[in-house]
């Protein structure tokens, strides 16, 4: 049987000929090498590979903030984690059930997250004296004995993997990758997944380059067949496909699923995309997806920074495109000059803030929910805007046309809050049909609304909508509605310059009620135990990339026979309306955040409603069984830890 | 070239829509009121501009003005076409997102020397160097006004104001070496007291397809009053000023006696007198800008030997074309169906 033809059925009939098949719900993997050994694409494929079997999962990448450090230290380690499982899976997962170690470095930055018992599969090649002691092992931890507690593989891969690329001539960097192949190949035998993704994958990737594609074919495949034939791999894993709704699925990652609701959103609005960006690590991706798609009429300009970014996204906006720009947090520093100016301009205009952790450089390529403040409160003035965050990475997409829904419509800049998990982890997806998203379309002025104190016909920018408060747009090139808009206050009507006293007082007013009046849909609350009041005392509300870990807390919770409500906040301003209302129907509101408290204050100030707060910010997710701990200790009357 | 004799069928202008008839300067004023202060040379900026803009035959509603901030930033609410005051500094930031969107929009930045080269200055140098097809009158007066007076990036050293009583410290930007230092095009100088000249330069900024940046020398004279006397001043202006017309000999004075000329050794520029055989013939479409930035650089620091004119106008394809012709290759050429792109290569079907 060639490598092409491990498809799904082999999988099953090989898997019923092993001596033994453990049928498991979930698995959490974790695939971790040198930066520059390609973790990230091994554990992606593997991703692809659990996914098309129907699996539900989620991942993680984890990689240095340096480009390339040292190789073997562990400063250059870099892994990408996947939990796949039978049901809805949440998070990444917590602890380990396998670990793949290609290097000391890997192993000595990742057994401690390995569960005891799980399975340990090492490549031995680089287990020399020098490379051990280099990251600080006396010994050899594969002949020492403190590995007993695992299921311990330890392989040559890289002898094996080019053993077997051999008599196909490739060069010395090209047989070391197709190491990655070759453990791949292993894993997947191991966890019987099915490798023709992968082989797909493959062909397209080096179909200009035959002998490299052969190469890695023949390592997968030997991988593959290592398992298959060596005894001391006497069990295999299974894990069955979840019962997920029905539909066309993608996996996707945060990043890309907000570069496409961008552009699904401006197709609905019939506008043109425009993205000005300047790169910033986690966000740059969105400006690299968004740069390949000229052909779906949209246009991205990498400005000079991060201001010139913004500026150039309002000058589209102000000239009839759909104006976006995307950062992280320094970025968003810079931009808050103009996105004050935005907000009295009253233009559409949609930021996405892909958090790390701050303050000023801080974590780069970690996560952190800690720019709340920064989006709601970091202006000059009073300057409110709508600010939403996405709750998983495939809800960017969604998040992404909720901004510009409300951008468009009310005429306001929005803030859309990732984070560098949501960035990068990903999700199955299940792909929706563009005829079905929300209609945007904008309706721009066209003739002149007022009249001049000498009864003139003009253009009166700022005679608002009285329902949304939303001004009329007129984009230049429109015959006889030639206006000036600027940062100076504005005459409530005409928008010509005005120092008046209480116009300033009543357009500050306006501009306020226009957020505070937008519709958001009413906070609902996850409680199968009862309706709010009658079920749990005990209510969850988190914001963001929390809603994987929270939600699988609460879900452990459940099993274990405790009554628990969960809340998730799309929309951080303006709040839903029922929310205070909502909250004070529990006796405590817990919320977990990556930050110190930001939202827990928002709710404080804006209900009146206590609230305790569970924090952490070490730049990883919340594991879920620290929460589903954190929330026992509240249920059963003891402190939050 | 004056503003009357324009050519209508320059490249920087084919895709914005004409009237028929030309328009009136008056059919640019707005009912703002007029505030800067009796005696401004923004005044009389703004009058030029009014006028000129109407000779365009653009129609109004295809003129984008964009400011930052500052005196001279005010001026888009006196032009009756669509206008942004922004923010300090920004302006060419908003104006390229404005004018590569939209080839069908005249796009002109008013800035000052503080705007655009202090607060402002990597905005200005990174238009000119990709060309976008802006106008960028920068009126120069060589202090802050808006502010009440403090010293600014053209201040000539040793300036004295209420953040430098004992003189500032710093030697003054030249915004034309600067200008062509960072590639630019097109690279201008007028004076706000020759209105002639101002419209004459602005006309043949306006033919230029490409970033024009024009420094306009403006008097404020509240702060910095006669800050430009030596090049007003009837008795000496003839001798101080150096007029570059293209395809001319740079010949001045009140006699016409004194000459810019090229040693014909090292090539240097240097004011000689009118009857040598090495007298510059102005070529503003000198491709090496060495020659136009050794013009910029004969201005005494007392301005005596002040070039004013068009130091350089070249082709160099503008960020404008190129960005539209990448977008029109790749929707030619490119896949155009959402729904295939948001399904990507690797799905599966559930149910
Ligand atoms: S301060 Fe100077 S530049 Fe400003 S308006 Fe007055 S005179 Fe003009």
């Amino acid at each position: 049987m060639s490598v092409e033809q491990i498809g799904a059925e082999q999988v099953r009939d090989q898997a019923r000929e092993r001596q033994r098949v453990e049928r498991l719900d979930r698995v959490v993997i974790r695939f971790a090498g040198d930066s520059g050994d390609g973790m990230q694409l091994t554990g992606d494929r593997f991703t692809a590979q659990a996914a098309t079997f129907g699996n539900d999962l989620a991942t993680l990448p984890n990689y240095p903030a340096e480009i390339r450090a040292p190789a073997g230290s562990l400063p250059g380690v870099s892994s990408f984690q996947v939990q796949f499982g039978n049901d809805r899976v949440l998070t990444p997962g917590d602890r380990l059930d396998a670990l793949v170690a290609m290097n000391p470095a890997a192993l000595k930055a990742n057994i401690g997250d390995l569960r005891p018992g799980g399975v340990l599969i090492v490549d031995t090649h680089d287990f020399t004296p020098r490379a051990l002691s280099r990251v600080g092992y006396d010994d050899n931890p594969l002949t020492d004995g403190s590995l007993r507690d695992y299921l311990v593989h330890a392989i040559d891969m890289t002898s094996l993997a080019g053993a077997a690329v051999a008599e196909f001539g490739l060069s010395r960097k090209e047989a070391s990758r197709a190491r990655n192949m070759f453990a791949l190949g292993l894993v997947s035998w191991m966890y019987n997944r099915p490798i023709e993704p992968t082989v797909s994958f493959l062909r397209r990737r080096f179909g200009g380059k035959p002998a490299v594609l052969a190469g890695n074919l023949a390592a997968l495949r030997a991988g593959w067949d290592l398992g298959e034939t060596t005894e001391s791999f006497a069990v295999t894993y299974e894990v069955a496909p979840a019962p997920l709704p029905a539909g066309t699925y993608r996996n996707i990652q945060g990043n890309q699923a907000t570069a496409y609701g961008l552009v699904a959103a401006a197709e609905r609005a019939g506008l043109r995309l425009f993205l000005g960006a300047y790169p910033i690590t986690p966000a740059s991706d969105v400006l690299h997806e968004l740069s390949k798609l000229k052909s779906y009429g949209v246009r991205s300009f990498q400005a000079e920074d991060e201001i010139a970014a913004i500026g150039a996204a309002l000058g589209a906006s102000f000239a009839g495109l759909l104006g976006v720009t995307v950062t992280s947090g320094p970025g968003m520093a810079l931009k808050s000059e103009t996105l004050g100016l935005a907000v009295a301009l009253e233009l559409p205009l949609v930021v996405v803030d892909v958090q790390r952790g701050g303050p000023s450089t801080g974590l780069p390529t970690k996560t952190e929910q800690a720019d709340l403040w920064q989006a709601m409160y970091g202006r000059n003035g009073e300057a409110p805007l709508p600010v939403l965050a996405a709750r998983s990475p495939a809800d960017c997409f969604d998040t992404a046309i909720e901004a510009c829904r409300i951008a468009l419509k009310y005429r306001t800049p929005v803030v859309m809050l990732s984070d560098g998990y949501l960035a990068n982890g990903s999700e199955p997806w299940r792909v929706p049909a563009v005829d079905d998203l929300p209609d945007l379309t904008v309706e721009y002025a066209t003739d002149r609304n007022g009249m001049s104190a000498d009864g003139r016909e003009v253009f009166l920018p700022y005679a608002r909508d009285p329902a949304t408060l939303a001004r009329p747009l007129a984009i230049p090139g429109t015959p006889g509605l030639q206006h000036r808009i600027g940062g100076l206050e504005k005459d409530s009507l005409t928008g010509a310059v005005s120092y008046d006293p209480d116009n300033h007082d009543r357009m500050v007013r306006i501009r306020q009620a226009k957020i505070d009046r937008i519709k958001v849909p009413p906070l609902e609350v996850d409680d199968p135990s009862g309706r709010p009041g009658y079920g749990a005392r005990l209510l969850v509300v988190g914001w963001g990339s929390t809603y994987g870990p929270i939600s699988a807390a609460c879900r452990n919770i459940r099993r274990r026979g405790m009554a628990i409500a969960q809340a998730h906040l799309r929309h951080l301003n303006p709040l839903p309306a029922n929310l205070g209302h909502v909250l004070a129907a529990y006796d405590t509101v817990l919320v977990p955040e990556m930050n110190l408290g930001q939202l827990a204050s928002l709710i404080r100030a804006n209900c009146l409603v206590d609230t305790v707060s569970y924090t952490q910010l070490r730049g990883l997710p919340f594991r879920a069984d620290e929460l589903e701990q954190v929330f026992a200790n509240i249920i059963t009357g003891g402190e939050v830890s | 070239m004056t503003s009357t004799d324009f050519d209508f069928d320059l490249p920087a202008l084919r895709s914005v829509p004409r009237t028929a008839e030309p328009l009136s300067a008056a059919e640019f004023r707005t009912s703002q009121e007029v505030r800067w202060c009796p005696g401004c040379g923004d005044h009389a900026i703004l009058a030029a501009a009014q006028g000129f803009l109407a000779s365009l035959r653009i129609p109004r509603e295809n003129i984008v003005i964009v400011s930052g901030i500052g005196c001279s930033s005010r001026l888009p609410y006196y032009v009756d076409t669509y206008g942004i005051h922004s923010i300090h500094g920004r302006a060419p930031t908003i104006a390229t997102g404005i004018s590569i969107n939209r080839p069908d929009l005249s796009v002109w930045v008013v800035t000052g020397d503080g705007d655009a080269l202090s607060i402002g200055g990597n905005h200005l140098i990174h238009a000119l160097r990709r060309n976008v097809n802006l106008k960028i009158l920068l009126l120069n007066n060589r202090i802050y006004g808006l502010t009440k007076g403090q010293y600014s990036p053209t201040s000539e050293f040793g300036k004295v104001t209420k953040s430098t009583p004992g003189g500032s410290l710093d030697d003054p930007f030249n915004p034309i070496a600067l200008a062509i230092g960072a590639g630019a095009s097109f690279v201008a100088r007028t004076i706000d007291s020759d209105r002639r000249h101002l419209a004459a330069t602005l006309g043949a900024a306006v033919a230029h397809d490409g970033t024009a940046l024009v420094e306009i020398y403006q008097n404020c004279p509240v702060f910095n009053n006669d800050a430009y006397q030596p090049l007003k001043d009837p008795s000496r202006k003839d001798d101080w000023t150096i007029r570059l017309e293209h395809g001319q000999p740079v010949i001045f004075g009140s006699r016409s006696d004194q000459a810019v000329v090229r040693d014909p050794v090292t090539g240097a520029l240097r004011i000689g007198s009118a009857d040598d055989p090495d007298v510059v013939v102005h070529d503003a479409r000198t491709d090496n800008p060495a020659y136009a930035l050794a013009l910029s650089l004969l201005a005494e620091k007392d301005l005596r030997h002040t070039p004013i004119g068009v130091f350089r106008s070249v082709f160099r394809p503008t960020y404008d074309s190129r960005f539209r012709a990448q977008l029109a290759e790749a929707e030619e050429t490119g896949p155009t169906d959402l729904q295939q792109l948001l399904l990507g290569t690797d799905n599966w079907t559930i149910g």
